[in-house]
């Protein structure tokens, strides 16, 4: 008799759970969407914020040289249709998006006549095979260093924190530029810059695999740990606040054993600090990209400072745009990854 | 009041982070005051002088000389000599003519320089060297031999009547001058940049710039996270979710990349330094405005509220009186960290080149770029880049001990 109904009793849970999951879901899902159309009207709109006429702008950055009227003109022209500056703007919002989708950022104007797509797609791989490792690695290390420390306490405390702060002050390019000096410039240990042997012609070939490794080295560094540093701070406060909680004391006096107490605690601090990468991520891809610069790394941070440096207009509102994308994307990913590991979420949404 | 103070004064933490931005502050008002130069004056004609002491050779040649016997000080007018360049020629050709490598030791000048007479024959031709390394050979062994001689140096003018020069004065190697007399001397304790410009005046000018980006960039971040926060906190309802949506906006979508983007679309000829710390300031409330506002909704039904609602208070006084001080500790500490952000915020600005227009004032980020472009760190250039990244690791680090030391005075569970 007892049997069948606590089975009962727990598939009606887990169904209930589950639709406080889609629920959750859902709701993660509608701001996704919304916030992905604010990142194309953003992307879209501040530049046309720009005082006077962008096309005539970009017109006379191209046209710099070019001694008949009637070129100006016809360049001129060009653009205007390109950008469809003669139409409304919601036509322009509607031309604009279509034409992302179709993977149309325009031509680049510092590289003529590459089309910015075909630049974005060699170093979109650069960035994400450099970034997505780096700042896992780095929230793993760091998140068991913290929770370390404040398990541990004493002399493995006291040697940690005050090295994971001082990290944590240094902005990403400072790491980036201290590391390259001491093991690239003096040491020698590593390459100065690139993302290969410059003499080398991107194959599969294992010489060519061992340059890419041998020049990830210093960049992956960099990120991780200025990532150890601020997540192993923010882990160990965590830690110490659950491991002052009335549950734990409870557990205590209950005689469960230490190991199993110092799991939940863990599991139960690390929750903010998934939390926190969700939120954080954006500010670090922003520091991760300025570190590549410092390594001539060929990802989309190196192709932003070019952009920039060539007043090449489309290819930096493609860049923005494929950073912003990113990141949205990274931001879901960890919320939908956060609904599962976290219980009270599907517990607060069923209610 | 005097009691809160006195209690932050009692964080170890608070204190020496206050100390350190004291000293900075202090140093970035004095410096000026004994040195008042332009710091983007430039001074010398080439890139990244070393730092130390640098003394006019045509003004020192006038000043009195002292004769000084100092043991070894030819020794190491030799090493100095001998180039880092020249030491590992020497090594190649002694390697070529057979010398066991394991016997050289290119930092021993003395020995080297044996090794090199006992082996050294221009008449030799050697397997493998070309006829220009060879010249190339003969030219060293004759400089090598003139680090031998002790005889004086002549200086000589040139006679503008037969064309030809006449010696005016001799300098022996034993002659010393004071450098307190020679009336020119110019001090870089920093070196100078890769436009010749002293780092020092330079690096406290920029310190300044930036600390007022920061400032400015903290104050409206700040105010416009506070105004927001409270109206969403306390009127609640349609208006706290309109700012709530804009805020879960801002919050994914990367501050930086809407500092580019907008940074781009003004343009270098309008970036001064204060519109870039407005940027900064509109793209970084997001954080304030949150925080603002869950700790308003958790006052705004408290009694002493309440009791204000009851005697018909308006709001705005409602606000002022019975929210605004008790969230005050917490708005300081946010705007103490949106300083320190600022200032980052324009440093990776600047490294991109989106920094201040570059004519007008020195920032602690557009020194790094600088410093970047011209290659300082791969060329050991360290003074052009290091006391840059010193500083903004200085500023950031005395904020945020400040920072948690408030934190721990404010919120006693934090404590440790």
């Amino acid at each position: 008799m007892f049997q069948p109904l606590e089975h009962g009793c727990t598939l009606k849970k887990g169904d209930e759970a589950l639709k406080g999951y889609r629920k959750y879901f859902l709701n993660k899902l509608f701001w996704f969407l919304l916030t992905f159309v604010a990142a194309f009207l953003l992307n879209f709109i501040l530049p046309r914020l720009m005082p006077g006429d962008p096309v005539a702008v970009i017109t006379q950055k191209v046209a710099t040289g070019m001694q008949s009227q009637a070129a100006v003109q016809a360049v001129y022209q060009q653009y205007a249709e390109q950008f469809g500056t003669n139409k409304p703007l919601h036509e322009q919002f509607l031309l604009y998006v279509t034409n992302v989708f179709k993977g149309n950022f325009g031509t680049s104007f510092s590289q003529f006549p590459r089309p910015v797509s075909e630049i974005i797609k060699a170093s979109l791989g650069w960035t994400l095979a450099l970034q997505f490792p780096a700042i896992i690695f780095g929230w793993i290390v760091g998140n068991l260093l913290g929770a370390l420390a404040a398990y541990l306490k004493g002399t493995f405390d006291k040697f940690v924190m005050p090295v994971s702060i001082f990290i944590s002050n240094l902005p990403a390019f400072g790491m980036a530029v201290i590391l390259l000096v001491v093991f690239a410039v003096n040491l020698r240990w590593f390459p100065t810059s690139g993302g290969y042997g410059f003499d080398m012609i991107p194959s599969l070939r294992w010489d060519f695999v061992r340059s890419v490794i041998h020049h990830y080295q210093l960049p992956f560094w960099s990120i991780v740990l200025i990532m150890i540093g601020g997540q192993a701070i923010g882990m160990r406060s965590m830690a110490i606040y659950e491991l002052n909680a009335d549950y734990v004391k409870y557990s205590r006096f209950m005689g469960i054993k230490d190991q199993k107490i110092i799991g939940y605690v863990f599991r139960n601090a690390m929750l903010p600090q998934v939390t926190g990468l969700a939120l954080s991520i954006g500010t670090m891809v922003g520091g991760a990209l300025i570190a590549e610069i410092i390594f001539s790394y060929p990802g989309l941070g190196t192709t932003m400072l070019s952009g920039i440096m060539g007043q090449d207009y489309p290819l930096i509102s493609a860049v923005t745009l494929i950073i912003t994308l990113m990141t949205l994307f990274a931001n879901f990913a960890i919320e939908i990854i956060y609904g599962i590991i976290d219980p009270r979420i599907k517990a607060a949404q069923s209610d | 009041m005097i009691h809160t103070l006195q209690q932050i004064f009692h964080s170890g933490k608070f204190k020496l982070g206050f100390a350190i931005f004291t000293s900075l502050l202090a140093f970035i008002f004095i410096y000026p005051i004994f040195i008042p130069e332009a710091p983007l004056a430039i001074l010398g004609q080439g890139t990244f002088f070393p730092p130390g002491i640098y003394v006019n050779v045509y003004d020192s040649l006038d000043t009195s000389k002292y004769i000084i016997n100092q043991e070894g000080a030819a020794k190491r007018r030799i090493a100095n000599k001998l180039s880092e360049d020249d030491r590992v020629a020497i090594k190649e050709y002694l390697v070529a003519a057979g010398v066991d490598e394991s016997r050289i030791d290119i930092t021993n000048t003395d020995e080297l320089l044996q090794q090199w007479k006992a082996t050294f024959d221009p008449k030799r031709s050697i397997k493998g060297f070309t006829n220009a390394k060879r010249n190339y050979y003969i030219r060293l062994n004759t400089a090598l031999q003139s680090l031998y001689s002790t005889g004086p140096a002549i200086i000589a003018v040139n006679d503008p009547e037969t064309n030809t020069l006449l010696e005016s004065k001799k300098v022996t190697v034993t002659e010393y001058v004071n450098v307190n007399e020679v009336p020119t001397v110019r001090i870089f304790p920093l070196g100078t940049d890769n436009f010749g410009r002293d780092m020092l005046t330079e690096l406290v000018a920029a310190t300044k710039t930036s600390l007022q980006i920061g400032f400015i960039a903290g104050l409206i971040a700040t105010l416009i996270g506070l105004t927001l926060g409270l109206l969403a906190g306390y009127i609640g309802g349609f208006v706290d979710d309109i700012i709530n949506f804009i805020s879960n906006l801002f919050i994914v979508i990367p501050p930086f990349v809407l500092l580019v983007l907008i940074s781009f679309s003004i343009g270098q000829e309008q970036r001064g330094a204060s519109t870039v710390a407005a940027v900064i300031g509109f793209t970084s409330w997001v954080w304030t405005a949150r925080a603002v506002r869950s700790q308003v909704i958790s006052l705004r039904n408290r009694d002493h509220v309440n009791l204000s609602k009851l005697s018909g208070h308006s709001i705005p006084h409602i606000i002022l009186t019975d929210i605004l001080p008790y969230i005050a500790s917490y708005v300081i500490m946010a705007m103490i960290l949106q300083i320190s952000s600022g200032i980052l915020a324009e440093a990776s600005l600047s490294i991109l080149g989106l920094g201040p227009k570059t004519t007008e004032v020195p920032t602690l980020g557009l020194m790094m770029n600088w410093a970047m472009i011209y290659q300082a760190q791969l060329q050991g250039n360290w003074w052009a880049y290091f006391p840059v990244l010193a500083v903004i690791a200085l500023i950031a680090f005395s904020m945020n001990l400040m920072n948690t030391g408030l934190d721990q005075v404010f919120n006693p569970s934090l404590r440790d």
